[in-house]
């Protein structure tokens, strides 16, 4: 402990190691770090947090005092506790002239402040100020800033500039200036809806980076209006192939593979123009059938490439060769080693399917493989699969197994989403009746909590209704079975509010509605749910209605009714419950069990529950007694509306509803007010003007004139006690940009019905599959899986053919494929990894042997021991080369990557020196120092 | 622009990425980066829970983690979890290497990057943070560029 303090006292004089800081700094970010308990290191930064606000106080901060300062909260926030009374600190360092405390300070802000926090106002008048800077690097940082803290209502006092740096000189301002522009966009599209031509333009930059930055908008704009920039797909392919064949700077090759991300955003945007586009896909053929010939599928970049193609010819519309190619691409996935990639195997052959349905009947064992998988993320992706992939014949087996999943987990989101996938999916393609209930059965038990209410709702609704046929014997049937698996699971402990109500419903209509159980059995049974659920209401709101209808249905026919007294207690009790609504329930049901048996039926009518009731809203039937009393000298009725004279009122409201979103800071002075004369006119059509979207004006082009006229009249609107607290809701009007009809984005929104890419769509295509015999154990999944065409399932079929989908979303039929057929031998590989592993020689393993001899003195086990443990340096660059190449499983290194490193970059004696510095300090290395480098490196 | 298709209207994502978190194994954070506004105790949860989520995973499952209705894409270098935030449905392989770029140029920056580095040179760390993505999109992708921007910067000090 002792000797670390020592270091870190040289540390803050000399700066060894680059660290730079003075000794308060390394003090308090080493005393973190050795704090050993969350207590300890709150008291520590409450401690500094102490020391802070004293010395803030102080008159004359030197200036490099306070950008230290200023970093000490920024490390204070990181840990999570609040350095508020600091932030007007670090604006105004941001005010600085200093270039370096001017970054200090916009980092600070930038992480301290959200968009709507009230001190951004102090600082929108130094980044108007920065960003006319003439040094690019104060510039950069008021693009920066601008990215984090600009909201709508303070867009427009920066637009003008931001706009005027899209042609700046240096690269690197045209590219923030762009992601500035582009977050703007997102904030608020109106008002930047007129510049959106700048996209295209800067797509078009001589600079590699910019153009890479300018896809970020153009994807988003393609996403929301694909019919505008169908002009770009040849654009976008010939930058992508011009990527792909190596024409950009070296410097953003990675991995050797060419400016692997842009070529990402570049498919991802291809796919959105492709999708529905017949011949705006085969612009990308080639270009798609290249890059699976181009890409490295040893390297997880290229993979990356490959499965964004993959994701790309899933959405356009594709030629059976990339279809093909991609398939390839696939089983390449799915039968690597790496979760990852088979992750990525699963997910496209999700998305594949769709297209090709028999393509997954290949990888089947792979994908039962993955649905043992330990891994969850995988066993889940596996899942999603297996619902784009579920069809009548395999539902069974699909929904058992993620009702097994759903059972097993805890996570209440994921859960929700495994009931409701379970809930579509047998109400889509249920076999049968009894099926179907005893998935719901199941899915309520286990996820009652979760599931929406309406699928209950359904669920009711289904038994009532019966299957939509006029089998009025099978609904029986359907009925009957429902009423026998309900009273079995109802013994069981704790079920779920939902389920009961379900329960007792059903058991409320048709418990005694087959003869087979009494009604004393029954109402017991409902009792009994009333009993152990008493703290529910709405269960026992249900308990209660349905024992009325048993005793009704009783009374109905005939039979005499014998209360039992733990059902004669229960409604006792309800008659003098807190809940009005038991109340009620509770006198209803003593009323009807006093009533005749003519009296009872016209109430509660046997199986009536599907019934329609008309409603008269008019209440017709009580006019006679209004013209009565109308008559008699009563008042006639006003309407609500018309008694407290709304109606003028209600306009102000619309009006004042449309303009909440143009409300907004004004950074400009006010115009001179105009003759009133125009008012009235302006006020009878008044248009809200910064209006989402630019549909109005595109519609009805106005003006520049009559903008500014409708503006004034607004001024006088607002004067009669609208809430408004400063100025006119619009700044347009003066900004010479957005006055003029923006003739851009009219023609960009003038397609609105064209776009819906069919990709939206999720077609649910059927698909036959064959069935190997190979892996006994697996092999009965994999058939009923992927098998559609067994006898035994074609028996179930046939005896399920009369039903009928709850939802009457009507299942395809499931295509008969009577041919069997001979497993293929070469399958037995599915299971075994084909990859071939290239052991990489671990540069530290050589290395081990001279870091131990050089430790050897690093004594105690202590906290900074834990905390340093792993942060020792690599040491040559050879092995940066080596590891960086990660799960690619070669060691082939990258030459042409790493040449500058080599250069400029590390060598062995600065990596020595910098570890045993960090060994001095108290850091002893433990056994897993040596994988340490390979874990930190690849 | 919220466009009204036949019905359907389609919101791009406020951020590609929502948040970046370079946390150690006993859960400190180290660097926290986040591209949606969040309530200062929504961080700690998050910060929380995206350790749990990634700390105890076994070193062969997939580097994805499904966090609440996004996704986690995270790797880890030594005692070092880097974790990125991004929608369900993007590209995973390209995030996971988006990480490895991002600590290839803190490598580069650093002259072999350790922890220690990080701890005490964060704002450093942010900086470079903030040529690499800004508004929660990939800004710039070639090292080089990065470098040169930093080291234009570190002339000033």
């Amino acid at each position: 402990m002792e000797q670390l303090k020592t270091i870190g006292r040289e540390l803050a004089m000399g700066s060894q190691g680059g660290f730079g800081q003075s000794k308060e700094f390394l003090d308090l970010v080493k005393s973190i770090g050795e704090a050993r308990s969350k207590a300890e290191e709150d008291r520590i930064v409450l401690s500094e947090i102490d020391i802070l606000k004293r010395k803030l106080l102080e008159p004359d901060i030197p200036k490099r005092k306070m950008k230290e300062y200023i970093i000490r909260l920024v490390y204070i926030e990181m840990l999570g506790h609040d350095a508020s009374f600091a932030y007007i600190h670090a604006v105004k360092m941001s005010h600085d002239d200093n270039l370096l405390l001017k970054r200090t300070g916009y980092l600070a802000v930038t992480l301290f402040l959200n968009e709507d926090h009230d001190l951004i106002i102090l600082i929108v008048n130094t980044i108007q100020k920065d960003l006319r800077s003439d040094n690019y690097l104060v510039v950069c940082a008021a693009l920066n800033a601008i990215c984090r803290l600009i909201n709508e209502e303070t867009i427009p006092a920066v637009l003008p500039q931001v706009v005027d740096l899209l042609n700046h000189h240096k690269e690197a301002v045209r590219k923030k200036a762009i992601m500035a522009l582009h977050r703007f966009h997102r904030k608020s599209p109106s008002s930047v809806s007129h510049l959106i031509s700048n996209f295209r333009k800067r797509l078009c930059d001589n600079d590699p980076g910019v153009m890479g930055a300018t896809l970020c908008p153009l994807f988003d704009l393609i996403t929301e209006d694909v019919a505008s920039y169908k002009d770009l797909v040849s654009s976008f392919v010939s930058i992508l192939k011009q990527v792909t064949e190596r024409r950009l700077p070296k410097s953003y090759d990675y991995h050797q593979m060419p400016a692997p991300f842009i070529q990402i955003k570049l498919l991802k945007i291809m796919a959105l123009l492709g999708s529905g586009d017949k011949s705006a896909s085969e612009i990308m053929y080639m270009v798609l059938g290249d890059l699976f010939k181009k890409c490295d599928s040893s390297t997880n970049i290229g993979n990356a490439i490959l499965y964004e193609c993959i994701r790309s010819i899933s959405c356009i519309i594709p030629s059976p060769k990339l279809l093909e190619a991609a398939a390839d691409a696939i089983s390449k996935f799915l039968k690597s080693d790496s979760h990852n990639l088979k992750y990525m195997g699963i997910d496209g052959l999700g998305r594949l399917i769709k297209i090709s349905p028999d393509i997954a009947e290949q990888h089947q064992l792979a994908v039962i493989d993955c649905l043992e998988d330990p891994d969850d993320t995988l066993k889940r992706k596996t899942f999603e699969l297996l619902y784009k992939m579920t069809k009548s014949s395999n539902v069974e087996v699909i929904v058992d197994r993620m009702i097994d999943y759903m059972i097993s987990i805890n996570d209440n989101h994921y859960k929700t989403e495994i009931a409701s996938r379970c809930v579509e999916l047998a109400e889509q393609f249920a076999p049968s009746n009894q099926w179907f209930i005893q998935i719901m059965n199941k899915v309520f038990e286990h996820a009652g909590d979760l599931v929406n209410i309406k699928v209950a709702h359904n669920l009711m609704r289904l038994i009532a209704e019966g299957f939509g046929e006029d089998d009025d014997d099978a609904d029986s049937k359907l009925r009957l079975s429902a009423v026998e698996s309900y009273l079995q699971i109802m013994s069981e402990p704790k079920l779920p509010s939902l389920f009961l109500q379900v329960i007792s419903w059903v058991l409320g209509e048709y418990g005694t509605a087959d003869g087979k159980y009494s009604a004393s059995y029954i109402s017991g049974k409902l009792c009994d749910v009333a009993d152990a659920y008493s703290s529910d209401e709405t269960v026992k709101g249900y308990a209660v209605s349905a024992l009325m209808k048993i005793y009704a249905f009783e009374i109905a026919s005939g039979r005499k009714v014998d209360v039992l007294p733990e059902c004669q207690s229960l409604i006792e009790e309800l008659l003098a419950s807190h809940s009005t609504d038991l109340q009620q329930r509770a006198y209803e049901l003593q009323a009807l069990l006093a009533l005749d048996a003519r009296a009872v039926e016209s109430i509660l009518p046997l199986d009536a529950s599907c019934e329609d009731i008309e409603v008269d809203k008019d209440l017709s039937f009580l006019n006679g007694y209004i013209q009565q009393a109308i008559e008699s000298g009563a008042q006639p009725y006003i309407s609500e509306r018309e008694r407290s004279g709304m109606l003028e009122t209600t306009d102000y409201h619309s009006q004042d509803h449309h303009e909440v979103p143009s409300h907004a800071l004004r950074f400009e002075a006010y115009e001179r007010p105009k003759p009133s004369s125009l008012r009235t006119q302006a006020s009878t059509e008044l248009v809200p003007l910064p209006e989402p979207s630019y549909y109005s004006e595109a519609h009805q082009p106005i003006s520049t004139s009559s903008v500014s006229e409708r503006e004034s009249s607004e001024i006088k609107l607002r004067l009669d006690g609208v809430k408004q607290k400063w100025g006119r809701p619009s700044y347009q009007s003066s900004t010479s940009a957005s006055s003029t009809p923006p003739q851009a984005a009219n023609g960009t929104s003038s397609h609105p019905d064209v776009g819906v890419g069919s990709s939206s769509l999720k077609p649910r295509s059927s698909y036959e599959s064959k069935k190997p015999e190979i892996y006994p154990e697996k092999q009965r999944l994999a058939a009923s899986l992927f098998g559609g065409s067994s006898s035994s399932r074609s028996d179930r079929k046939s005896s399920s053919g009369g039903h009928k989908p709850a939802k009457g979303t009507a299942s395809k039929p499931p295509k008969e494929n009577p041919i069997p057929v001979q497993p293929p031998p070469d399958l037995l590989d599915f299971g075994e990894p084909t990859a071939t592993s290239v052991t990489a020689t671990d540069p530290f393993k050589e290395l081990e042997g001279l870091m131990d001899s050089s430790s050897q003195d690093g004594g105690s086990t202590d906290v900074m021991g834990v905390l340093y443990s792993d942060a020792a340096p690599v040491t040559t660059t050879t092995s940066v080369d080596s590891l960086l190449s990660e799960l690619s499983d070669s060691s082939k290194g990258n030459p042409g990557t790493y040449q500058s490193q080599t250069s400029k970059g590390p060598n062995s004696q600065e990596a020595l020196e910098k570890d045993a510095l960090v060994r001095q300090m108290g850091v002893n290395p433990t056994s897993q120092n040596p994988t340490l480098f390979k874990d930190l490196l690849g | 622009m919220i466009l009204k298709i036949c019905g359907i209207v389609r919101i791009p994502p406020l951020s590609k990425i929502r948040f970046i978190l370079l946390q150690n194994r006993q859960g400190k954070t180290r660097l926290a980066k986040y591209y949606v506004p969040l309530e200062e105790s929504e961080k700690h949860k998050v910060e929380y829970e995206v350790h749990r989520l990634v700390v105890n995973r076994d070193a062969k499952f997939t580097n994805f983690v499904e966090f609440r209705t996004h996704k986690v894409i995270y790797r880890r270098y030594a005692g070092l979890f880097f974790s990125v935030c991004v929608d369900i449905t993007d590209n995973e392989l390209a995030y996971l290497e988006c990480i490895h770029l991002f600590v290839e140029i803190l490598d580069h920056f650093f002259s072999n990057v350790c922890e220690l580095d990080l701890v005490f040179n964060f704002h450093k760390v942010y900086l470079i943070l903030d040529e690499f993505i800004l508004a929660g999109e990939l800004q710039e992708t070639s090292k080089r560029a990065i470098i040169e921007r930093m080291s234009e910067l570190e002339k000033l000090e």
